[in-house]
């Protein structure tokens, strides 16, 4: 014979379980509503919050082997770090859609970020005319645009060792654009000397057209250091922007 | 006098004797020149290292070692003297193969690759800029302002040889476009290619496209493979001709 209190005892932790799995259940729906709720409500484009402008991309053909210069209306940002982020942005999108010159998948989701420091003077680097590509501070290059010409080397300080750059150098000299890259973007890349040298040149020529200080550029791999694109272009090498910049409108 | 010292006076009287006639002697006759042509093929890639992806499932590797096999013959039948960089699915070091060139004191260095991207064929040389060789006296007015390389550093040993380099590029582009084949030509900097201490060209063998823009042969079909080594022996026999014409 079971005892009364143990009867109700059970009755009640019955109904306490019955009445637990009822409130679970509509914790459940209610997350899951949320969880829709919220999915529709995130934006399918990324907020425009500056102005359209023009920018120049310079957009890489296989056929042809070519880099041709684009003009495209474009929502940028102000700061340089995210103006060059969605450029690049904008130029893997191109890249990523159906029908590209230049076919690689990934888009600008590949671009984590870009990096912009003061360029380091290339020791041993000459241009083909024999002159040195970079002088060693401030003494303005064709890569500056002209921005030295108000004597930037003369203001440089004396002490600074050569190579170093001064305050003013920070300000209007040579940048060097650090651009990470995601690894997906390099994994999936097309292997080949050409199409990897195209896409690489397209990146210099596209940083250095909307923004001129950008002289060198060096690339990563989410955060990483890596030896090749995809099996064959020097991912570990500086990239002059120069070298892009000639190239344009012609074969590399 | 003893016999030890009569024996080491014989051996002094000898050796003085020795020496003066070697100075008499006329000096030696400068070596023969080099008359063998030598061709390195550094089919690239190999072993853990499969390179490129082609539409049909074939590797990189594959394509190019086959590409290389076959110039071999063509050169060898041609009276070449051919140097590979492998001769199997073998893992080789890029200095590495700058190296087997090195030593082989080629004429003409051909590093074969093949890609899915692009159409006809890839033709690259070095983007450094040129440097005066010891010796060499065939520079472009513009070389001559760069400094005498007398030991060339490892990672630009090219630039001794770029201008020999261009011209090799130029007529395998003739030849090339002689054969009927669409090609690009560009000048990168290439690891390994940079090492090279003898006028080297990468060629980068890419689909053949038709009239109607669309792939009509792939860098792995045999007989576009044959028509392309057939282009470059070409080339290396106009090359070979113009280095030592008869």
């Amino acid at each position: 014979m079971i005892p009364r209190y143990q009867k109700i005892l059970f009755g009640a932790l019955l109904v306490t379980s019955v009445a637990m799995g009822v409130a679970l259940w509509q914790l459940r729906e209610r997350a899951h509503e949320r969880l829709i709720a919220g999915q529709n409500s995130a934006p399918t484009q990324a907020p425009e919050v500056a102005p359209a402008e023009q920018a120049t991309l310079l957009v890489a053909n296989d056929s042809d082997g070519s880099l041709m210069a684009q003009t495209h209306s474009l929502p940028l940002p102000a700061d340089p770090e995210a103006r060059a982020q969605a450029l690049l942005g904008s130029l893997l999108d191109l890249y990523a859609a159906p029908g590209a010159t230049h076919p690689v998948s990934g888009g600008a989701s590949s671009v984590l970020q870009v990096f912009l420091l003061p360029a380091p003077a290339l020791r041993g680097v000459v241009s083909p005319n024999g002159q040195p590509k970079f002088p060693a501070s401030g003494s303005g290059s064709s890569i500056a645009g002209g921005k030295d010409s108000g004597g930037a080397g003369s203001s440089a300080s004396a002490g600074t060792p050569p190579g170093s750059p001064s305050e003013n150098d920070e300000q209007t000299g040579p940048q060097l654009a650090v651009v990470n890259l995601s690894s997906g973007f390099a994994n999936n890349h097309p292997s080949g000397i050409e199409t990897e040298m195209l896409t690489l040149l397209s990146i210099c020529g596209t940083l250095h057209a909307n923004l001129p200080r950008i002289a060198q550029v060096r690339f990563l791999v989410d955060g990483q250091p890596r030896s090749t694109l995809a099996g064959h272009m020097d991912l570990t090498r500086t990239y002059l922007t120069e070298d892009a910049a000639q190239t344009e409108g012609q074969q590399p | 006098m003893r016999w030890t010292e009569r024996a080491w006076a014989v051996l002094a009287a000898g050796v003085l004797a020795g020496m003066q006639a070697a100075a008499q002697q006329p000096p030696p006759a400068p070596a023969a020149p080099q008359t063998r042509f030598v061709v390195v093929l550094d089919a690239a890639h190999g072993g853990g290292d499969s390179g490129a992806r082609l539409a049909d499932g074939q590797l990189e590797k594959n394509v190019t070692l086959a590409l290389s096999v076959r110039l071999r013959s063509l050169l060898g039948a041609r009276g070449f003297w051919v140097v590979t960089t492998r001769e199997s699915d073998a893992a080789v070091d890029p200095d590495k193969r700058a190296g087997i060139a090195n030593h082989a004191r080629a004429q003409a260095c051909l590093v074969l690759h093949a890609t899915q991207s692009g159409s006809g064929v890839h033709l690259f040389a070095s983007s450094l800029p040129p440097a005066l060789r010891t010796g060499d006296s065939n520079l472009p007015m513009g070389a001559a302002a760069a400094s005498p390389v007398r030991i060339p550093a490892w990672k630009t040993a090219q630039a001794g040889w770029v201008t020999r380099s261009l011209a090799l590029m130029g007529v395998l582009n003739s030849s090339l476009l002689q054969a009927g084949m669409n090609v690009t030509l560009a000048r990168i900097e290439l690891p390994g290619l940079e090492s090279m201490t003898c006028p080297a060209v990468a060629v980068e063998v890419a689909p053949e496209l038709g009239a109607d823009k669309k792939i009509a042969a792939g860098p792995d079909d045999e007989d576009y493979q044959a028509r392309v080594a057939a282009a470059l022996a070409a080339a290396l026999v106009e090359d070979r001709a113009e280095a030592h014409p008869l």
